[in-house]
């Protein structure tokens, strides 16, 4: 009797794999913009790179959950290597709050385990779909930026592994170049296969939380200097108004409460925004229509409340594929960060120049960076003032008005965040980022993504180790 | 060959002393073909009820993960074998040795199996005697030493991964369908002998889920983590058999009562 395999096997080289299908993309980054098609191959287990590139010369890019949002999680006829099944725990530790997982578990994964154990991610975004790995590449932050740095602060170690099949334990003491290189490094530097993250205790999945109206940037600078020991702080800017109510928002802060609260885990959301909507769904109307309803809503301007951490962080992810409401054409961010400075002269200044172009951006985010140092040699956050919005694609409106926007960025000393771009040039990107040349010699010679040939194509400098 | 009678049960379990005390009222639950996309997603909710498991399956790696994974999330206790489950003739050492570790057993969950390769094996005969002896044979040897123990404590539950590919063959899949439709055959009577001992058969029937297994199939799959929860859910109800979605049991009635002067000329 022949005796061979008990258990399915995965695919182990992508030969074996079909061709990709002719249609959509099977894997879209969170803007739906650019579409490119791409092999996608699982990663299962930690073993499974590089050998699943074995006989296959298409340049690869790992990635994760997609929640990126223009080309950095893409690679036009390239292979993406896709993390979420290897997403297993490794271990705990419940003194330190240390704990040890695979790279493609998401924070929402990570919470469900956590939150009944009475612990908390150190940082969030403001969506739980991401994977960790994705989380250390493209060195996130969060509300808390001010007290907490960013993402990669709170990740002791991880292992890389390069497609030649070497492994490197990365941290602060052993490998710091590579530890470097690799938080925010964007998924060039090789596979992180597993990493540690050092969780916070919490005593209830309760926020405490502040609401306060401002009116102008002046007004959000006085109310950050007066509740600079917050923990979370964020405001949700309405910048389609003009006049009195230009740049006017809500200022929201909010603290873990300290009132023990039963810890059981979330519900799994229950919509799902079902169709692409049609394009012109989003436009200045009805933002501003909303953004009216939205600034009132809290009906005073000073509230106090608890919320669960859910809506606090996430309000967005109650509503699955939240994205098509953007319609098929999709959507872009724009996202900078301006040194103090500049900072309140070239926020007004491109608020301005939006509100001018009359493109509604229905989302929109305005928040101070802290003076913690990230530890990514190509990490986006710097000390000042950030701001994100998102605008759909409108044909030759939408691109001229981010090259105009860039290049004010620019001007002000600021940097644009390659996670939510889709449209920064090869000069902007290299002025941004200086550390670029040195970061690219950590590049993996067989990883690449859209962006990154996008942005270092103008000069044809590509050096690899 | 091997003998199918079963060993009698260690009665004095080579316990460490310091050991954490493994309390007799979580779940006991061997499970074979321990890092299927399925039986992973079961375990972790056994797990997170801390139930006590033992992990069998053939690649040492992959079972250190997934044993670490299960620990992590709150398992009382996680055994591991690395064992070859096409070997019968060490399936008895090896069912003794993880009752011995578990100090008894409660749930058996078979969850292998290989989808194989269709045109492949409709020309080379050694490939459809592999798939048949990896879901088929196999199974029945483990099945019969674990029935046989259930027997005498007249208590357990056997729950056994088929396939709704085995409810009728068809062109695409026959060699995977029929090697699946001799062990729901198998289970139907092994059913038939057992339940009046006081032990549950219960034979399950996925259709498509999104596993590793079928990662090349570009069709709708079913998620994971909701089959596993339904078939956590039908074990602890000692149900019988179970279509995994639901929609599958109507389909597959609908299927089987095909004709065949029409299902012959069906491409499915």
């Amino acid at each position: 009797m022949p005796l061979s395999t008990a258990e399915p096997e995965v695919l182990t080289t992508i030969a074996a794999a079909p061709d990709p299908p002719t249609g959509p993309p099977q894997f879209e980054s969170w803007g739906r913009y650019p579409k490119y098609n791409a092999k996608v191959v699982p990663l299962n287990w930690q073993g499974d790179f590089p050998a699943v590139l074995a006989g296959s010369h298409d340049s690869a890019l790992p990635v994760g959950l997609g929640r990126s949002y223009g080309d950095v999680c893409l690679l036009k006829d390239g292979t993406l290597l896709e993390t979420t099944g290897m997403n297993r725990l490794i271990d705990f530790d419940s003194e330190t709050g240390i704990l040890t997982a695979e790279a493609g578990i998401s924070l929402a994964q990570i919470l469900d385990f956590a939150v009944s154990r009475g612990f908390f991610l150190p940082v969030t975004p403001g969506t739980k779909y991401v994977t960790l790995g994705g989380a250390i590449a493209n060195d996130i932050h969060g509300k808390n930026h001010e007290v907490a740095g960013s993402f990669g602060n709170h990740v002791p170690c991880f292992e890389l592994v390069r497609s030649d099949g070497s492994r490197r334990l990365c941290s602060r003491t052993e490998n710091p170049d590579w530890y470097a290189a690799t938080i925010g490094g964007m998924g060039l530097t090789g596979l992180i296969t597993w990493a540690q993250l050092r969780l916070r205790p919490i005593v209830s999945r309760g926020i405490d939380y502040e609401g306060i109206q401002f009116h102008g940037i002046d007004e959000f600078l006085d109310l950050k200097h007066r509740y600079s020991q917050a923990e979370y702080s964020v405001s949700w800017l309405d910048c389609v108004s003009t006049g009195k109510n230009f740049a006017r928002g809500i200022f929201m802060l909010g603290e873990h409460s300290r009132v023990p609260g039963e810890l059981k885990p979330s519900p799994e959301p229950r919509l799902v925004f079902p169709f692409d909507a049609p394009a012109f769904a989003l436009n200045r109307t009805t933002v501003s229509l909303f953004n009216t309803v939205f600034f009132h809503k809290q009906g005073k301007a000073h509230v106090k409340a608890i919320h669960d951490y859910e809506p606090f962080f996430y309000p967005l992810d109650a509503v699955l594929h939240w994205n098509r409401m953007y319609g098929k054409r999709g959507l872009v961010q724009f996202q900078y960060a301006i040194p103090w400075e500049h900072a309140k002269e070239g926020t007004i200044a491109i608020l301005r120049e939006i509100a001018k172009s009359g493109l509604a951006s229905f989302l929109a985010v305005l928040k101070a960076f802290g003076d913690i140092p990230s530890l990514g040699m190509m990490s986006f956050p710097q000390p000042g003032i950030m701001l994100a919005l998102d605008f759909p694609i409108k044909p030759g409106v939408t691109f001229p008005l981010l090259e105009r926007l860039g290049s004010m960025t620019l001007e002000y000393g600021g940097r644009l965040y390659p996670a939510k771009d889709a449209a920064m040039t090869a000069a902007q990107f290299q002025t941004f980022y200086p550390e670029w040349r040195r970061f690219a010699r950590f590049r993996d010679p067989m990883l690449t993504s859209s962006f990154w040939e996008r942005v270092t194509d103008s000069t044809g400098a590509k050096p690899t180790l | 060959m091997n003998t199918l009678a079963t060993p009698p049960l260690d009665a004095s379990p080579a316990t460490n002393p310091t050991a954490p005390d493994r309390s007799k009222l979580t779940k006991k639950i061997l499970v074979l073909g321990a890092t299927s996309g399925i039986a992973e997603a079961t375990c972790r909710i056994w797990a997170a009820q801390g139930a006590q498991l033992f992990l069998v399956a053939r690649n040492p790696e992959k079972l250190a993960a997934v044993a670490a994974d299960l620990k992590t999330r709150g398992a009382a206790y996680v055994g591991t074998a690395v064992a070859d489950l096409d070997d019968t003739d060490k399936h008895a050492e090896l069912l003794s040795h993880a009752i011995n570790s578990l100090t008894g057993m409660d749930i058996a969950y078979l969850a292998y199996g290989i989808l194989g390769d269709q045109p492949r094996a409709e020309q080379d005969f050694e490939h459809a005697a592999q798939i048949l002896h990896t879901n088929f044979v196999a199974p029945v040897s483990l099945l019969t030493w674990l029935a046989n123990f259930c027997v005498q404590r007249h208590a357990g539950v056997l729950a056994v991964l088929s396939s709704v590919a085995g409810e009728r063959g068809r062109k695409s899949n026959y060699l995977y369908g029929s090697s699946k439709a001799g062990l729901t055959a198998f289970l139907a009577g092994l059913r038939n002998r057992v339940d009046r001992e006081g032990v549950t058969v219960l034979t399950i029937k996925p259709g498509p889920v999104n596993t590793a297994m079928t990662a090349h199939m570009n069709i709708r799959k079913a998620d994971v983590n909701k089959v596993a929860a339904t078939i956590v859910k039908a074990i602890d109800a000692k149900r019988d058999n179970l279509y995994v979605p639901f929609k599958w049991q109507p389909i597959m009635f609908v299927v089987r009562n095909i004709p065949d002067r029409i299902f012959k000329k069906l491409n499915l």
